[in-house]
This record gives structure tokens, C-alpha cells and sequence, in this order.
């Protein structure tokens, strides 16, 4: 018997140790035999008050939390979907060819706006723009741009002092920052512009937003585009050195979504994870220095829409043409 | 009277049924046409979407140093957003080979020529609808072949169809409905007619044989037509069978009444006993045919006048009275005494021949069965309902024969050597139903038959 327990606990070593997360954190819950596997995108620490509701209201279950990139999510979701119960991810264009390749069940009756729902299947549970984030230091004495136009002028009008303190997401790298480019580039050709001033002053490439914030504190860089404005507004709470630009010539907001496996076998638990996640998100605005933004749009404005046509930049053509478009005008 | 007629279903109904069938038939054929019909535009909506969506990427492909690009538009898929959130698959082949997309969706299959495409298959654990088309691109290094498939779920396809055919549905059976509603109308319009004569046939007195006169639905004309000439030729052999009838008794009786009148004046003549004794049987056999005679003739005339009733306020009283008057001197031959007893007035209405026939047939028959020396008691009382009773002090009605004595040429076990046909208690019978009345016949616990005819 203690030989076989010993076999699982290495068997279980290994199988975590198999995958590179970027954060893993077990919530055990009174009852060790229902347990759901939440595979996710967004950090812990946004995650953490919501999962610690959802153990009080079902305090029987225990949640592992596990953390990547979306692009990795997709690969490792597709490759054994039976493994995890709940997938969650803030690339929209992934998560919706996830629900339309056949991988997650429906979930009927969720009381959410048709907008922030795909054949049932697919849940939107954040509002996020995507923002220009600068230090202030750069901008002493300096007009603020408000949209992308004007952050053209103003990197064109002092090029020596940008020159290498630009970033912005590696789209080749990042599904998030590959949605935003992508959906960008289709609304204005300025987004081609920006890219090309930006490859010419040499733009620093991230994986990810938190990376993009960190430089813009410590300064190393003083211009960071398209950066989770959420992750943004967490950090400046404690900071004053940066600032939040959301560009008022076109937003592009992207919706944090999730989905529950269509392999899963523990579908109830599941899918009341999912229900429990709207029912937060959906209460409307919160502290925004601990939990996510909640699930709510104001009148007029738009969010990248939940619909087919978010494939087509994740055609392999299409997306070869706008990578190698891409490399052009930013890496140079 | 009534005689079973046998019936072959209900016209109400046959019509009825026929309408009704009809009408479901009519129902389901609609339905189906329409939803075939819906089904077909609906189809046909997602087909155009599907094929635009095929052109405007294949219109994207070009040829750039030797390799094929397709950079189509946002709007290709976006097109295909439904209000179900329809999955959608699709697939860009060079030659044949996957450039893109998925590559288990099944193959376009273009034949020779055709440009374009369309095929209902199961895709993905579902139904799909494939669109596929074709394009040349002429490059530096040659032709090739670019081909696109845009396959797309049917959920809100499905969910148009299934309100079409509750729509459509609901028409059907309003129509059905509605139709039953109007073909109960129209059969109850038609049958009326028929209703109505089959009534008036039904209402008419049974002497009244005059011909319909009313209006009739043209289709009816050939039955009314012919039942009017049957009617027709009815009368006519009635009052034919009447006069026959008058002219037989006539006949019959005038030529009996000259041989008696002679036989009475040769007895007179004749002296030698033994001829005297021949005449005189011969004058009873004479006597005899004549009463035969006239009681078949009366019993034919009731059996018609029955038919024709001619009823007239009656003093049932009176009518017996001379009855007994007129009867008497038989009575007297035989030493019979007549007791004649009534309630003050009687009266009823009724045919007065029939009756004084059919009482004079009761009396007779007293006459006839009784012994010598005896009485006959007759009474008319109006109490409950007006009656005449006869009674006499002979031996009563056979006992056995009791059932059948009012039938047709029955006679009793006592009527050996006594002069009679069988007719006369039919005759009363039959008088007395004719008037809605009844024989009555018992024996007197005395002895003696007892006959009440009661109206
Ligand atoms: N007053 C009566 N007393 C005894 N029997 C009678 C009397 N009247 C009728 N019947 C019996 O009923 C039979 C039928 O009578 P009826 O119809 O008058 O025919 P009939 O001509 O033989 O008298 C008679 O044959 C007789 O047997």
C-alpha cells in the first residue's frame, strides 16, 4: 500500500514537473476526491479572491490553478483536454476556435448578455482595454498623447530620447498581443505606422503585460503599447510614476473568457465554477485593486465581438502574411 | 305498418367523412408543401451566405513569387456570424493539397466545369452544410488550382425550420378545423332538403295521396317525380278497388236475393213435404252464401276504408239500439232474449258503418253460439273509454283456440255445424284498431263468451 501511494505522489512529481507553469497553486478543499483543474492565462493573484468564493460556496471541492501563456494553453488544452475541467484565457480569437474545433461542453440557462457568449459554450467574464501605458518622467513638460496619432508625433518629434524605450507584446510569442495586433491593424492602417516609428526607435518585445509594467517602473522603458490596462491599473495603485492612456481614437477591448472541457468528467463541478465566476463578474464595478474587472460595458462602447470570423487571423496563411508584415515594420 | 327498412350507412355521415378525409388530406399536403418549400428558401439563404463567403477567399488568393497568398477579409467569416453562434470549418487547397484550414473536412468535390458546390454532410459529431468553388491562378510559373470550402453547422437553420413547421402546423390544423366546421354546414345545407320531404311524407294523414307540391333541390326531383306518380297510381287503384268493390257486393247480392224471393214463392206453391224440406235448405244455403258473401265484401271494404277513416261524432247509443231493433226478430225465432243497457249518452267519433258492422258481427256471433231460451246482455257505457260489451249464456270461446279466434277465416272447435266464415271477430278487430281501439274477448265465469269492443 505505501509503495503504491509513493508510486502516485512520484507519478504526480513527474507529471507537474512535465510542464513548465508559470504558476501553480493547489486550494484544497474538505473533500481531496473532487478536485478541479483550472487551467488559466491570467495570474493567481487575480484569481485568488475569486476561487476563495467559490470554496466557500463549495467548500467540498479543491481547485488546482494552474498558470501559462494562451498560446501554451492552447497547445497543451488541444494535446489532453481530458485533464483539466475549466479553461480560462484572455486570447478571445483561441478560446472561440477551442468551442468551434468541439472542445467544450455547453452550459445551459447562463444568465449573461448574448454578446458575452458563444454557443453557450463560451463565457466572457471581463471587460479589458488595451492601453498605452507611459512613465511620466517622459512626458514632463511634454504634451500627453491621446491617441495613436498623436503618439506618432510625439516619438517622431524627440526620436533620441525613445530611441530602445519602446515595448510592446511579441506577437509571435503572445496570443494576447497577436489579438490586439491583429485587431489593430483591421481597424486603421495607423496601427502599421505606429509599428513601422516604433521598429525604427527599436521596440523592446515582451511576453507579457506584467514584464511591459515592470520595465516602465524601473524606467527602462518610458512608452509600453497595448498593455493590459487591468494589470496596469493594479500596478499604478501603488505607483504614481505611470500613467494610463486609453486611446481615444479606436479601443480595443478584449474580454477575458472561459470554457469547460468537453472531456471533463466532473462536468457539475465544472460548470459551477463557471456559473460562480459569472455570477462575481457580473455584479458590477468592484475594488479593482484586488479582483479582475467586472463583466460591464457602458453604452456605446464595444468589445472585440465573439464571432468566427475571430479564425481568421488564426488561419496559418493569414497569419504568416501578418507576422512576416509585422517583422517588417518592427524588427527591421 | 313500419316494415324494417335495411340501410346502407348515413348519407350525413359518408358526406361528412368524405369532407373530413378530405380536408386532412389537404392539411398534410400543405404542410408538406409549405415546409419543403420554407426548407428549400431557408436552405437556399445559407447556401448564398456560404458562397459568398467561398468567394470573397478565394477572390484573396493570388500567386506571389511562385507561393499562393490568401489574404482575405475579416467580413468572410464574420458573414457567417448566425443568431445560434453556427460553428464554421473550412479549408484552402493549391492543387488539391491543404494550404490552410482543417484538414479533415472532407474534400470539395467539383466535378469538371462546375465552379461551385453544395453538399449536406456529417462533419465534427454534426450535420453541415459545405460550399466549395474553385479558381485558376495563372502565376510566372504556371497554373495552379486554388480551391475553397467553407463548411457551416445548421443549428439556426434547424431552429428556423422548427418554427416554420410550428407556424405552419398551427395554419394546418386551424385549417382542418375549419373545415370540418364548414363541411358540418355544408352537409347539414344539403341534407335538409331530404330531411325536410322524408318529414312531410311522415306527417301525411294515411288518405292524403296528393302529389308533393313544394320545392325541391333539382337532384331530388327524379325521386319526388316518381314517388308522386307512385302516389298517383296509388289513388287511383284505391278508388278503383273501392268501386270494385261496391260493384261486387252489388252483383253478388242482387242475383242471391232473386233465386231466394223465387224459392220463397215455389215453397209457397209446392204441398209434398219432401220438396218442401229440399226448398227449404236450399233457401238457408241461399241465406248462408249471401251472409258469406257480404261479410267477405265487408271485411274487404273495412280492410280499405280502415285507410280512409271517415270519423263523425257517433251516438253509440242509438247505433246499438236499432242494431238490437233490426236484430230482434232473429232472436225471437230462437227465443233469445235481447237486454239492451246504456249509460245515457255515448258518444265518439268514428266511421259509422264500421262500427255498426263489426257490432252486428258481436251480436250475430252471440245469436249463433248461444242456446235457445237464453239472454244476451248488451251494454254501451262511455266509463273509462266509450265501449260496447256482449254477453252471452253459451258455452264460451274454445279455450285453445283463444289466441288465433281474431285471424282470417279461423273458426273454433265449436263451430262444426254452425253457419259461419271466420271473418266476423276479425271484422270487429280490425274496426276496432282502425279507431285506435281494442277487442277485448273472455268467458264469463258463468259460462258465456264475453266481447268488448272498446274505442
Ligand atoms: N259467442 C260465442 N260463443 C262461443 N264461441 C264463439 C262465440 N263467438 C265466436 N265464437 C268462436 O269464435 C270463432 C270465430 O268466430 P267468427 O270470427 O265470428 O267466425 P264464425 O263465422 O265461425 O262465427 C267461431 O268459430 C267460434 O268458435
Amino acid at each position: 500500500m505505501r509503495y503504491f501511494i509513493t508510486v502516485i505522489a512520484m507519478f504526480f512529481t513527474w507529471s507537474a514537473s512535465a510542464q513548465d507553469w508559470e504558476d501553480r497553486s493547489v486550494f484544497s478543499g474538505a473533500d481531496t476526491s473532487q478536485s478541479l483543474r483550472v487551467l488559466s492565462s491570467t495570474d493567481t493573484s487575480f484569481f485568488e479572491p475569486i476561487i476563495n468564493k467559490f470554496r466557500i460556496a463549495y467548500p467540498n471541492v479543491s481547485v488546482e490553478y494552474l498558470v501559462t501563456t494562451t498560446a501554451e494553453i492552447d497547445k497543451i488544452f488541444r494535446a489532453s483536454p481530458e485533464d483539466y475541467d475549466v479553461v480560462i484565457s484572455s486570447a478571445m480569437d483561441l478560446q472561440l476556435k477551442l468551442v468551434n474545433d468541439g472542445y467544450a461542453a455547453k452550459i445551459a440557462n447562463v444568465e449573461t448578455p448574448d454578446w458575452a457568449k458563444w454557443r453557450d459554450s463560451l463565457f466572457a467574464f471581463t471587460i479589458e482595454p488595451a492601453a498605452i501605458v507611459i512613465n511620466k518622467a517622459a512626458f514632463l513638460g511634454h504634451k500627453i498623447p491621446k491617441t495613436r496619432q498623436e503618439l506618432i508625433q510625439s516619438l517622431r518629434a524627440r526620436p533620441a530620447l525613445f530611441q530602445d524605450k519602446l515595448g510592446t507584446y511579441d506577437v509571435r510569442e503572445s496570443g494576447l498581443g497577436y489579438l490586439f495586433a491583429t485587431q489593430d491593424a483591421r481597424a486603421s492602417e495607423t496601427y502599421w505606422r505606429l509599428m513601422e516609428v516604433m521598429g525604427g526607435l527599436g521596440t523592446k518585445l515582451y511576453c507579457c503585460s506584467g514584464a511591459m509594467i515592470d520595465d516602465l517602473e524601473s524606467g527602462k522603458i518610458a512608452v509600453a503599447y497595448n498593455v493590459l490596462s487591468s494589470y496596469a491599473k493594479a500596478r499604478k495603485g501603488q505607483d504614481t510614476s505611470i500613467e494610463i492612456i486609453l486611446p481615444a481614437d479606436f479601443p480595443t477591448t478584449m474580454m477575458r473568457t472561459a470554457i469547460v472541457s468537453d472531456s471533463t468528467i466532473n462536468v457539475k463541478n465544472a460548470e459551477n465554477f463557471v456559473r460562480h465566476l459569472l455570477d462575481i463578474q457580473s455584479e458590477g464595478q468592484k475594488d479593482a485593486t484586488t479582483s479582475l474587472p467586472s463583466l460591464f460595458l457602458n453604452p456605446g462602447e464595444q468589445t472585440i465581438p465573439l464571432e468566427p470570423a475571430l479564425m481568421t487571423y488564426l488561419d496559418r496563411l493569414k497569419r504568416k502574411t501578418f507576422l512576416l508584415e509585422w517583422e517588417r515594420a518592427i524588427v527591421q | 305498418m313500419s316494415e324494417i327498412v335495411r340501410t346502407s350507412g348515413s348519407l350525413r355521415k359518408r358526406l361528412m367523412i368524405t369532407l373530413i378525409s378530405g380536408a386532412a388530406v389537404l392539411a398534410i399536403v400543405l404542410f408538406l408543401i409549405v415546409r419543403g418549400y420554407a426548407t428549400q428558401i431557408a436552405q437556399n439563404g445559407q447556401d448564398n451566405i456560404l458562397s459568398a463567403s467561398v468567394s470573397s477567399l478565394l477572390d484573396a488568393a493570388v500567386v506571389q513569387d511562385g507561393t499562393v497568398e490568401v489574404d482575405f477579409p475579416y467580413s468572410s467569416f464574420s458573414m457567417l456570424d448566425t443568431e445560434l453562434d453556427d460553428r464554421v470549418f473550412y479549408g484552402i487547397y493549391q492543387d488539391g493539397r491543404l494550404l490552410s484550414g482543417y484538414e479533415d473536412l472532407p474534400r470539395p468535390s467539383l466535378k469538371d466545369g462546375e465552379r461551385r458546390s453544395f453538399q449536406t454532410l456529417d462533419y465534427a459529431g454534426t450535420t453541415v452544410r459545405l460550399a466549395s468553388a474553385k479558381r485558376t491562378l495563372v502565376g510566372a510559373t504556371g497554373r495552379t488550382e486554388i480551391s475553397v470550402s467553407i463548411a457551416q453547422t445548421q443549428d439556426a437553420l434547424s431552429q428556423t425550420l422548427g418554427d416554420i413547421s410550428q407556424t405552419v402546423t398551427l395554419f394546418g390544423t386551424g385549417f382542418f378545423l375549419l373545415i370540418v366546421l364548414l363541411s358540418y354546414w355544408a352537409t347539414t345545407v344539403t341534407i335538409n332538403p331530404l330531411m325536410r320531404l322524408a318529414m312531410s311524407v311522415q306527417r301525411r294523414g294515411p288518405q292524403d295521396l296528393s302529389p308533393f307540391r313544394k320545392e325541391v333541390p333539382s337532384e331530388m326531383v327524379p325521386l319526388v317525380s316518381s314517388l308522386n306518380t307512385l302516389m298517383g297510381r296509388l289513388d287511383h287503384s284505391l278508388t278503383q278497388s273501392e268501386d270494385f268493390i261496391a260493384e261486387a257486393a252489388h252483383r253478388v247480392r242482387t242475383p242471391l236475393a232473386t233465386v231466394r224471393s223465387y224459392a220463397d214463392a215455389t215453397l209457397q206453391r209446392v204441398t209434398k213435404k219432401q220438396n218442401r224440406d229440399a226448398l227449404r235448405s236450399m233457401v238457408r244455403a241461399i241465406d248462408e252464401s249471401s251472409r258469406a258473401a257480404s261479410q267477405l265484401l265487408d271485411h274487404a271494404m273495412i280492410t280499405f276504408r280502415a285507410d280512409h277513416l271517415e270519423k263523425k261524432q257517433i251516438d253509440l247509443v242509438a247505433l246499438v239500439q236499432e242494431l238490437v231493433v233490426r236484430l230482434a226478430p232473429i232472436a225471437e225465432m230462437k227465443d233469445v232474449t235481447l237486454d239492451f243497457a246504456h249509460d245515457d249518452v255515448v258518444t265518439t267519433k268514428g266511421d259509422i258503418i264500421l262500427l255498426q258492422n263489426a257490432i252486428r258481427n258481436l251480436i250475430d256471433n252471440a245469436l249463433k253460439y248461444a242456446p235457445n231460451e237464453s239472454d244476451i246482455y248488451i251494454s254501451v257505457k262511455s266509463d273509462p273509454n266509450p265501449n260496447v260489451m256482449v254477453l252471452d249464456q253459451g258455452p264460451g270461446y274454445p279455450v285453445e283456440d283463444f289466441d288465433n279466434l281474431t285471424t282470417r277465416f279461423a273458426r273454433g272447435k265449436n263451430a262444426d255445424g254452425v253457419v259461419g266464415s271466420g271473418l266476423g271477430l276479425t271484422i270487429a278487430k280490425d274496426v276496432a284498431v282502425a279507431h285506435d281501439g281494442d277487442l277485448l274477448l273472455s268467458n264469463h265465469e258463468k259460462g258465456g263468451a264475453c266481447a268488448i269492443l272498446s274505442l
